[in-house]
C-alpha cells in the first residue's frame, strides 16, 4: 500500500479564514491553533457561529469559494494541507483524514446504493481490487453494526432510519483506514439512545485503528465524554485547550465557565442555570476588538484591549484571557 | 387539582401502501368484506390527564407517536378513536376543521419547535403575534397593537423588532416570536413541541426560564415534547415516556429520572451526556424498533430491543401498571423497584 510513513498527527497553526459577502467581509477565524496526537480524541465546542466547522472544512479544503484561508498551516505530518496542490489533497482525502458529517441523509448519495459508495471509496483509497470491493462493502456495514448487511447493501439512504444512514457514513469514513477522523456533529438529528451507540460506534474503531480523532460538537456534556482534551471555540478564537477533566473541574476562560453554568444537566433547578448575557460580535465589524469575548465578559479589565496573550510554548492548560479565572 | 384535560384510550392510526381510491374503495367493497388496509399505530390506547398548572413532559425517541399525539391533542388531526376532554367539554366530536373557528380554539395553543419554518416569512414579528388575535379574537385597531406590545414584552422581545421579518432575526428572538403568538390569546394549555431544539445552550437557558416565569404568572399548563431529558427534569412536574405509540412510564419527573423502572427509560436515561463523565459501562439499546405497521397486539413492543426481556414479552403485551404514583408498562416492573438497575 502507498502508505505514508508514521504522519498521523495534526497540527492547525494560526489558521485565519475570511468569508468575503456583499455585506463586507466576514473574518470568521482569527489566528486558531490546536493539534492532535496520533490515537488521541479532542472535542472542538462552541455555540454556532464559533468557527467549529469552518476550521474542519478549512483542514479539509473544502471552505466555500468566498471562503480564503489568508494565514496558518494545517500540518498533516510533513504536507501543510492549506498549500496542497488539489491533486495532492484528492490523495490525502479519503485516504489520510475522513470526515463524518452533519447530515448523513443530505451527504450519501441519493441515487446511488450505499453499499456501492462505500465500495467506491475502498476502490478510490482502498487499494482494493475492484471485484473485490462489495464484499468488502458488506463487511463494513456489518463493522459499523447494521444487520443484514447483505440486504442493507443494496438500499438506497432513503430506505435506511437517520441511524443507519450515519452508519454508512461512518462506514465511508473509516474505509480506507485514515489516520485522523473529523467528525462534525455527527449525532445532531438522532435520538439519544441513537447517539449513545453512534459515539460508542465511532470511540471503539477510532480507538481500534490507533486514529486521531476531532470531533466537532455544541453540546459540552456529550464534547466531554470520549475526548482527552477540549478546545474551547467563541466567535472565531480558541479561547481555552485543556484536558477535560481540568476544564470541567476548573475553567479559566469566562466564557467556559459560562457555558459549563449554562448546561443543563449540572444544575437541580432551572434557576441554577446561568444565561450567557449578549450575543457573539458581528464579524464583519471593522472595530471588532482583539478579544472577541470582551464585549460580553463580566471579567473584563482594561488590559482586554491588548491583543491576546501568546501561550507559552508546552502549556498543557492554553487559555486566550488577560484576567482568566485562577 | 382540577383535571385540565383528560384523554382516554386515545390511538390514531394512519393507512399505509396508499390509500384506495374511491373506486378501487366500490370495488372493494362489492367484492366484498369490509376493507381491511395495513395501518401505522401511531399511537395506540393512550391514557393521561393534565392537571390545572402542571407541566407534563413528553418524552421518546423519533417516530414514537409524540407528534401525532401532539397534533391531535391540539386537534390539528382527527383521532381515529378515544376521548380527549378539556374541562367538561369533548373535543374529539368537533372535526378538526370545525375547530379552527370553536370558541374554545384559543384555550389550546401550540409552540412549534423551528420557529423559522413556523412562522409565515412574509409575516413581520408584528403579525405574527397578531394573527391568532385577529381570528380568535376578533381584536382589531389600537386594542391589537396594545396587546401585541405588551405580549412582545412579556416575552422579551424588544418592540422594535415587531417590524422585522423572521429571516431578520436571531434564532432566539424568532422563539420569543413563537411563544408570544401562542399565548397572545390567553390559552389553558400551551403545547411545546421541542422548543429549544434548534437553540444553542446559552440561548436555551434563557427561553426555559421565560418559559418558568410567564407559567407562574398566567397559570398555564404545559405539554412539553423534547427528548432532551435534562430540560424535561428541569422544567416538569410529570413525565409521560412513549415508546411506539405506547406510554410505556410516567410519573413524577424527578423520580422517574432518577430511579427509572421501564427498560427503554433505563436506557433513555443512560444515554444521556453528563458533563465530566465518562461514557463507558452504561446501558445501551441494540437495533432498530420493531415496526409501527400492524403491530402484533400480544407482543411487547420493546421487545428484542429490550436487554431483560424473555419470552413472555412476547406472547404477552404488558399492562400499565400503578406503582404508587408511578405506572410502568413492563412484566418486571417489580424486579426494578427492588433493584434499580439492569447489569450492563
Amino acid at each position: 500500500m502507498a502508505h505514508m510513513t508514521a504522519v498521523p498527527a495534526l497540527s492547525v497553526e494560526g489558521l485565519t479564514v475570511e468569508f468575503r459577502t456583499r455585506s463586507g467581509i466576514v473574518r470568521a477565524l482569527d489566528n486558531v491553533s490546536f493539534s492532535v496526537e496520533k490515537g488521541e480524541t479532542i472535542a472542538l465546542v462552541g455555540e454556532s457561529g464559533s468557527g467549529k466547522s469552518v476550521t474542519a472544512y478549512a483542514v479539509m479544503g473544502i471552505l466555500d469559494p468566498a471562503g480564503r484561508v489568508t494565514a496558518g498551516r494545517a500540518m498533516l505530518g510533513g504536507l501543510d494541507l492549506l498549500s496542497a496542490k488539489p491533486s495532492q489533497l484528492a490523495d490525502v482525502r479519503g485516504r489520510e483524514i475522513a470526515m463524518i458529517f452533519q447530515n448523513p441523509r443530505t451527504a450519501l448519495n441519493p441515487i446511488r446504493p450505499v453499499g456501492r459508495q462505500i465500495a467506491d471509496v475502498l476502490i478510490r483509497h482502498g487499494n482494493v481490487p475492484r471485484n473485490e470491493a462489495p464484499a468488502q462493502a458488506i463487511e463494513m456495514l456489518r463493522a459499523v453494526g447494521i444487520t443484514d448487511p447483505v440486504r442493507r447493501a443494496k438500499a438506497y439512504p432513503f430506505e435506511m432510519s437517520g441511524g443507519m444512514c450515519q452508519r454508512v457514513m461512518i462506514a465511508i469514513a473509516l474505509a480506507a483506514k485514515p489516520s485522523l477522523l473529523i467528525a462534525d456533529e455527527p449525532t445532531t438529528g438522532l435520538d439519544v439512545t441513537t447517539q449513545a451507540v453512534i459515539m460508542d460506534l465511532v470511540s471503539d474503531l477510532a480507538r481500534d485503528l490507533g486514529m486521531a480523532t476531532i470531533f466537532i460538537t455544541h453540546d459540552l456534556a456529550l464534547g466531554g465524554q470520549r475526548s482527552a482534551r477540549i478546545v474551547v471555540m467563541h466567535a472565531g478564537h480558541v479561547v481555552e485547550d485543556a484536558p477535560t477533566k481540568e476544564l470541567f473541574a476548573h475553567p479559566r476562560h469566562p466564557y467556559t465557565a459560562e457555558l459549563i453554568a449554562a448546561t443543563p444537566d449540572a444544575a437541580a433547578s432551572l434557576d441554577q442555570l446561568a444565561s450567557i448575557p449578549g450575543s457573539l460580535p458581528d464579524l464583519r465589524r471593522a472595530d471588532l476588538p482583539n478579544c472577541r469575548y470582551s464585549e460580553r465578559c463580566p471579567r473584563k479589565i482594561d488590559a482586554c484591549v491588548q491583543p491576546l496573550p501568546r501561550p507559552d510554548p508546552g502549556a498543557t492548560h492554553i487559555v486566550a484571557c488577560w484576567n482568566p479565572l485562577p | 387539582m382540577t383535571v385540565l384535560l383528560d384523554v382516554a384510550e386515545f390511538s390514531k392510526l394512519f393507512p399505509v401502501g396508499g390509500v384506495p381510491g374511491p373506486i378501487a374503495r366500490l370495488r372493494r367493497r362489492f367484492a366484498g368484506g369490509p376493507e381491511k388496509l395495513p395501518k401505522v399505530y401511531a399511537v395506540d390506547d393512550v391514557s393521561f390527564v393534565i392537571n390545572e398548572g402542571e407541566t407534563v413532559g413528553l418524552v421518546g425517541e423519533s417516530g414514537c407517536g409524540k407528534s401525532t399525539l401532539v397534533r391531535a391533542l391540539t386537534r390539528l388531526i382527527d383521532a381515529s378513536d378515544g376521548s380527549v376532554k378539556l374541562g367538561p367539554r369533548e373535543l374529539s366530536l368537533t372535526p378538526s376543521r370545525d375547530f379552527a373557528r370553536d370558541p374554545d380554539r384559543a384555550r389550546i395553543q401550540m409552540v412549534f419547535q423551528d420557529a423559522g419554518d413556523s412562522i409565515n416569512p412574509r409575516f413581520t414579528a408584528f403579525d405574527a403575534i397578531a394573527d391568532p388575535l385577529r381570528r380568535l379574537r376578533k381584536m382589531r385597531g389600537k386594542a391589537l397593537t396594545q396587546r401585541v406590545e405588551t405580549v412582545a414584552s412579556q416575552c422579551g422581545l424588544p418592540l422594535q423588532f415587531l417590524s422585522r421579518f423572521p429571516h431578520q432575526l436571531s434564532g432566539g428572538q424568532r422563539a420569543r416570536v413563537g411563544i408570544a403568538r401562542a399565548i397572545a390569546v390567553e390559552p389553558d394549555l400551551l403545547v411545546l413541541d421541542e422548543p429549544t431544539a434548534a437553540l444553542d445552550v446559552s440561548v436555551q437557558v434563557i427561553i426555559l426560564q421565560l418559559l418558568q416565569r410567564l407559567k407562574h404568572e398566567f397559570g398555564m399548563s404545559y405539554l412539553f415534547v423534547s427528548h432532551d431529558l435534562s430540560v424535561v427534569r428541569l422544567l416538569c412536574d410529570r413525565v409521560l415516556v412513549m415508546y411506539l405509540g405506547k406510554i410505556v412510564e410516567s410519573g413524577p419527573a424527578a423520580e422517574v429520572f432518577a430511579h427509572p423502572l421501564h427498560p427503554y427509560t433505563q436506557a433513555l436515561v443512560a444515554a444521556v451526556p453528563r458533563l465530566g463523565e465518562n461514557a463507558t459501562e452504561r446501558l445501551r439499546l441494540t437495533g432498530e424498533p420493531m415496526s409501527p405497521i400492524d403491530p402484533d397486539p400480544k407482543v411487547c413492543r420493546f421487545s428484542g430491543r429490550c436487554p431483560r426481556g424473555t419470552d413472555a414479552c412476547k406472547t404477552a403485551m404488558p399492562a400499565l401498571r400503578r406503582f404508587g404514583n408511578r405506572q410502568v408498562a413492563c412484566h418486571f416492573a417489580e424486579e426494578f423497584l427492588v433493584q434499580p438497575k439492569i447489569a450492563t
